[in-house]
């Protein structure tokens, strides 16, 4: 999943100050797991901005809807008829839905609500990691399932580096080294044998070095 | 007992401390309350294990997010006792009292008057 922090209420505040009709407009997939920008996040923000805004004796107004998802047209149509209604869209949803919304309401300014972080699991309630870089080029039957793009600091395909000490990475005393965790899982596979196997140079195209990316399956499309 | 404690106290019976949510209490700021504290049971004796707890954590969001937004932390508190513990519940009454006393009038009571007058 996709995983985002809350931005501080400082800086929602400063960015909608001029505005007095806004849209806080949350996204039921990611977000809501992740604690940031769901139905329940929409209403506490939208609560305390009015609170904000009454205290500094200015009248806003402040509606919340929360969309299945922001990243299809089809969930985002539902506020096409009252979208124009408001001065601004603030997208508690990733940084996907903040710029779909953009795309299509052009005239309406759209803020984000949440700082975007990575693509990472729910390891316990309250702790998210990173697992995955979207490099394009999937690795991980090489790797014991494990992926050293987005675990190793160094992105290091042949691993462990001399950095590698007692299972941790250099960077952190608390960062498990990807390449210990890929060798003891190998172990325990009984496939040390992949060890031996050099992995070749990637192709990094594929990743954000390439520029933007897109999928175009026409097998699929209409 | 028969204990006296300040009658502009309102409860609300929640099922445990858990079921306290953040927008329960910005809800009942917006609507004018000048101090809102949940009195949970003992850490450690929860019916439901951790709803105290969670309660615990929820009122510390609530006092960053009133902090942020110039309403006062202070006015939201936590506290704990035991079901039997009746002269306890009437002292956190009082000091809850006092403390907003001391704090003053939710302002955004008083802005939502001024504009309305």
């Amino acid at each position: 999943m996709i995983v985002a922090d809350k931005k501080p209420i400082e800086e929602i505040i400063e960015d909608l100050k001029n505005y007095s009709k806004i849209l806080i407009l949350g996204c039921n997939e990611c977000v809501t797991v992740c604690e940031a920008g769901g139905k329940k996040e929409v209403g506490i923000l939208a609560s305390a901005l009015r609170m904000y805004f009454l205290n500094k004796g200015k009248e806003i107004k402040i509606d919340e809807i929360t969309l299945e998802r922001q990243c299809d047209h089809e969930y985002l149509e539902e506020i096409r008829d009252s979208v124009d209604k408001y001065e601004a869209v603030l997208s508690l949803a990733c940084g996907v839905g903040v710029q779909f919304v953009a795309e299509k309401y052009q005239s309406i300014p759209v803020h984000p609500g949440v700082n975007t972080c990575f693509l990472g699991v729910t390891e316990k309630r309250g702790l998210w990691t990173e697992r995955c870089q979207a490099c394009g080029k999937c690795m991980l039957s090489k790797t014991a399932g494990i992926c050293p793009v987005s675990r190793c600091a160094k992105r290091l395909l042949n691993g462990p580096c001399g950095g590698s000490t007692k299972g941790k990475c250099e960077i952190s005393k608390e960062l498990d080294c990807a390449w210990q965790l890929i060798v003891d899982r190998l172990k325990m596979l009984g496939k040390m044998d992949d060890f031996e196997n050099i992995i070749p140079l990637k192709d990094w195209s594929t990743d954000r070095a390439g520029g933007p990316r897109k999928v175009a399956r026409e097998d699929v499309q209409l | 007992m028969r204990l006296n404690y300040p009658t502009n106290i309102k409860i609300i019976r929640v099922p445990c401390t858990g079921k306290v949510d953040i927008i329960h209490i910005l809800r009942a700021f917006e609507k004018g309350a000048d101090g809102v504290y949940a009195v949970g049971c003992m850490e450690g004796e929860c019916h439901y294990n951790s709803g105290n707890l969670r309660a615990r954590k929820r009122i510390e969001q609530a006092q960053k997010i009133l902090d942020a937004i110039g309403v006062g932390g202070e006015r939201v508190q936590m506290r704990n006792l035991s079901s039997a513990e009746g002269p306890r519940f009437a002292q956190y009454a009082v000091e809850m009292d006092e403390l907003i006393r001391k704090l003053g009038p939710n302002p955004i009571k008083v802005a939502a008057k001024d504009k309305a007058a």
